[in-house]
């Protein structure tokens, strides 16, 4: 990876000589905003997203804790062109997703046409037999998907992670650029860019979308496991926006299959329920009986076909990082054409070779568990000691089918304002998809995470990464509108 | 509206209330003890702690009656589940769980007011104890206008509904103790002690401009009574707040298309306050009635409770 430098999204290869044909004018912005300036925009973001509580709980410190994830000014940009590829590769691939799902709860044909090992499915501690048989509302199972991107080239992006159970950070996709056109709104007369504020609105009309009851106005509910939960904000401020009920397991309760919600005037009756709580503890009666953050009978009510589940239980399947490596297989097998976006080359340290190349170049390459989330459970292996290397292969050696191997990616950077100036950090990104009724539908932008410490490739916020603006540029420019004056006199 | 939110709304009202009164009686204290015309001294401290029902967890942490040690454990001590620092936790606490319910400004107004106490730890001398008694009356006023500027929907009068039952204890628990504990036997009613003691209480509940308005009197102790019980136009009164009780419920009622034991409990006592003169209190004991007043408004908070399924 060392060979050539990493890719910047502005100044492309050439390391800060020209800037990218498009980029031109986000670059004279860097260049002619004073970074005092740029530094006190920042500081007032950031004191705003204080006052609003836009925090996220760090476990095992108190409240005073709370901390927010650090925000930077300068954003990402990508072309119209860039990100209609980017677009018809995520349909694609969140059509595969839930083709995958069906099919996995259902028939299972992928695994009697040997497409993929089938130990590697019915073993997984993500699948739940619980469901099988069952066909969600309309036949949606991941409603919305996180996918996560890299990008290393001009044209090279990769699908780095796909998360398919319950994503989260739209909320910042959505602040963050409220708090853009406050901050800088000069930006935005440089740009024409494409609104992402509709994301809550589309959000709900897929809830409606997939209600099991026709006839009758649907009602929705978000359920969070409550206000100790590191993403409540996100959850209050998506029922908030979109207008419905933020649910604790409290708050429901279950009589001959049906859920209700209690109300100062009675029970009401759900339809569905946006749930940000995972499988193992959304019903004590079917998963984990020690769990107080569900609801019992919910799970009865969805077999039942009462009340639909987002995203359904049992997506946890399609986004292991075990399955992971399958994915172009799975996307071929059910759209019948190629994934336009690549996989990361991933090695299964499960299949002996891949182990034995595994273990041959630790110090090369990302090690993760194939159930680990938040940058836990995970070796660096470029920049990992010693020690963390040999306490890895022990690992890897003693228990390899938990583990994965890829590549270190030089992962794509961006200009990002730091005590010393703009300065190039790695950065990834994250779209969500919204897969209703009526199909995938998905807003332009999404969550850029940038590790705001030099050279390092870890952008989760529990890691200390933080985040920017994503703009997508709109094809056709806005035209400054002449004033009326003229337009009257012009012909 | 779900009945936890209702809850929370309700008790996100009584405690911003509970922490701004706690605010107003600490400087009121320590207006009667600096500016009266002898030093009030401990009997001050006393009672501010008494009315605050605050004396015996103050007598656990072993500290002596002094105002430093007073205004610490009414303001900031963790341990005191009435001091402003614990309003502040449990009414952001509620906020929070219930932001969807609240407009940003008024989630702002309680945030700011917790993160502007969060790293306090000593209150500090008079006059650092007066400037911060100032802010959270600032922070206090500018939630209460965040409130009347939501939609008059069912979020805004629980808010309401919890700060008036909230203020119509505090208002009775002020009399009360001031009352009795007070006017030490030896002094003369009317005499500098007692005239201090009764522009006390006015201060705590902002009313010695308003006095003098209604009255053109000096002070009396009847036409006080008079004044932050009977007297409607008087928004911390007793009666005000029974009258906006009733109004609340009355208005919950009629969104939600049915009404029940807390409206006919809230309707029935103002209509008796209503009736009511000073000279029949006094007559009747002032403290008997104030105590029944008191444990009449945790009946209805109870009524409030059960009628809006706050329990599950």
């Amino acid at each position: 990876m060392e060979t050539r430098a990493a890719f910047d999204e502005v100044w492309g290869h050439s390391s800060g000589t020209a800037a990218r044909a498009e980029f031109e004018t986000l670059a004279r912005w860097i260049a002619e905003t004073p970074a005092a300036e740029l530094h006190r925009r920042q500081h007032a973001a950031e004191a705003a997203f204080r006052q609003l509580g836009i925090t996220f709980a760090v476990y095992g410190e108190d409240e005073a804790a709370e901390r927010i994830i650090p925000f930077d000014i300068v954003p990402r940009i990508f072309s119209a062109s860039e990100w209609r590829k980017l677009e018809r590769g995520l349909e694609q691939r969140v059509t595969a997703i839930n083709a995958f799902l069906a099919d996995m709860y259902g028939p299972r044909h992928i695994l009697r046409d040997g497409v993929i090992p089938a130990d590697l499915l019915l073993a997984n501690p993500q699948l739940r037999p619980q469901v099988a048989g069952v066909r969600p509302p309309h036949g949606v199972y991941a409603h919305i998907c996180g996918i996560d991107m890299v990008r290393v080239g001009a044209d090279e992006f990769y699908v780095l992670e796909d998360n398919a159970r319950t994503p989260s950070g739209v909320s910042y996709m959505l602040e963050n650029r409220e708090a853009m056109i406050r901050l800088c709104p000069e930006l935005f007369e440089l740009f024409a860019v494409e609104p992402v504020d509709h994301y809550t609105d589309l959000l709900l009309s897929t809830l409606q979308s997939v209600t099991p009851r026709a006839g009758t106005e649907p009602v929705c509910v978000l359920l969070t496991p409550g206000h100790f939960n590191s993403a409540f904000y996100e959850h209050s401020f998506l029922a908030d926006a979109m207008g419905i009920e933020l649910v604790e397991a409290a708050d429901l309760e279950v009589d001959d299959d049906i859920v209700w919600m209690r109300t100062i005037q009675g029970r009401v009756r759900v339809d569905v329920i946006y749930r940000r709580i995972d499988d193992e503890f959304i019903d004590p009666l079917l998963f984990r009986p020690d769990s107080m953050l569900g609801v019992p009978g919910l799970m009865a009510a969805y077999l039942a076909g009462n009340v639909t589940l987002a995203n359904a239980p049992g997506t946890g399947i399609a986004d292991d990082k075990a399955i992971y490596s399958y994915m172009p297989e799975i996307v071929k097998y059910y759209t019948g054409s190629d994934a336009m976006l690549p996989n990361v080359q991933t090695f299964r340290c499960r299949e002996p070779e891949a182990l034995r190349y595994t273990l041959d170049r630790l110090e090369t390459l990302v090690v993760k568990l194939v159930d680990g989330s938040g940058g836990y459970g995970m070796l660096v292996g470029p920049t990992a000691s010693a020690a963390e290397i040999e306490r890895f292969r022990a690992a890897l050696v003693a228990e390899p089918h938990r583990y994965i191997a890829q590549p270190t990616l030089a992962l794509s950077t961006v200009p990002t304002l730091t005590e010393a100036g703009i300065a190039p950090r790695h950065v990834d990104f994250r779209p969500f998809c919204l897969t209703g009724a009526q199909g995938v539908k998905i807003v332009p932008g999404g969550l850029t995470r940038v590790a705001l410490r030099e050279g390092s490739l870890v952008v989760n916020s529990s890691q200390g990464g933080g985040t920017k603006d994503s703009l997508i540029l709109s094809d056709s420019p806005r035209r400054r509108q002449a004033p009326v004056g003229a337009l009257r006199y012009a012909g | 509206m779900l009945a936890r939110t209702a809850a929370s709304l309700y008790w996100l009202g009584r405690y911003v209330e509970r922490a701004e009164f706690t605010a107003r009686l600490i400087e009121a204290t320590m207006r009667l003890d600096l500016l009266s015309a002898r030093p009030a001294g401990t009997g001050a401290w006393e009672s501010a702690l008494a009315v605050a029902a605050a004396e015996d967890g103050f007598w656990l942490t072993g500290s002596t009656i002094e105002p430093e040690a007073v205004t610490a454990y009414l303001a900031l001590d963790g341990a005191n589940p009435n001091s402003i620092r614990s309003c502040l936790d449990a009414a952001r606490s509620n906020a929070k769980s219930v932001r969807t319910a609240l407009t940003r400004e008024a989630w702002e107004a309680i945030n700011r007011a917790w993160l502007g106490l969060r790293d306090r730890r000593a209150a500090g001398g008079a006059a650092a104890t007066l400037a911060l008694a100032e802010r959270l009356r600032a922070e206090a006023r500018g939630f209460e206008g965040a409130l009347h500027r939501m939609l008059r929907n069912e979020a805004s009068a629980f808010v309401r509904l919890g700060a008036a039952v909230e203020r119509a204890d505090n208002t009775a628990r002020l009399i009360d103790v001031k009352y009795h504990l007070l006017l030490p036997e030896s002094e003369q009613v009317g005499g500098p002690i007692d005239r201090d003691q009764w522009t006390t209480i006015l201060h705590t509940v902002s009313a010695v401009t308003a006095y003098r308005w209604l009255y053109r009197d000096g002070l009396k102790p009847g036409l006080v009574v008079d004044l932050l019980v009977l007297r409607a136009e008087m928004p911390r009164s007793i009666a005000a707040s029974s009258e906006e009780i009733v109004a609340l419920l009355g208005a919950l009622g009629r969104r939600l298309g049915r009404q029940g034991e807390a409206d006919r409990m809230a309707r029935l006592r103002h209509a008796t306050i209503g009736r009511a003169t000073v000279n029949g209190i006094i007559a009747g004991g002032l403290h008997e009635f104030l105590q029944a007043f008191i444990a009449e408004n945790s009946r209805l908070d109870a009524a409030i409770a059960h009628q809006f399924r706050f329990l599950a």
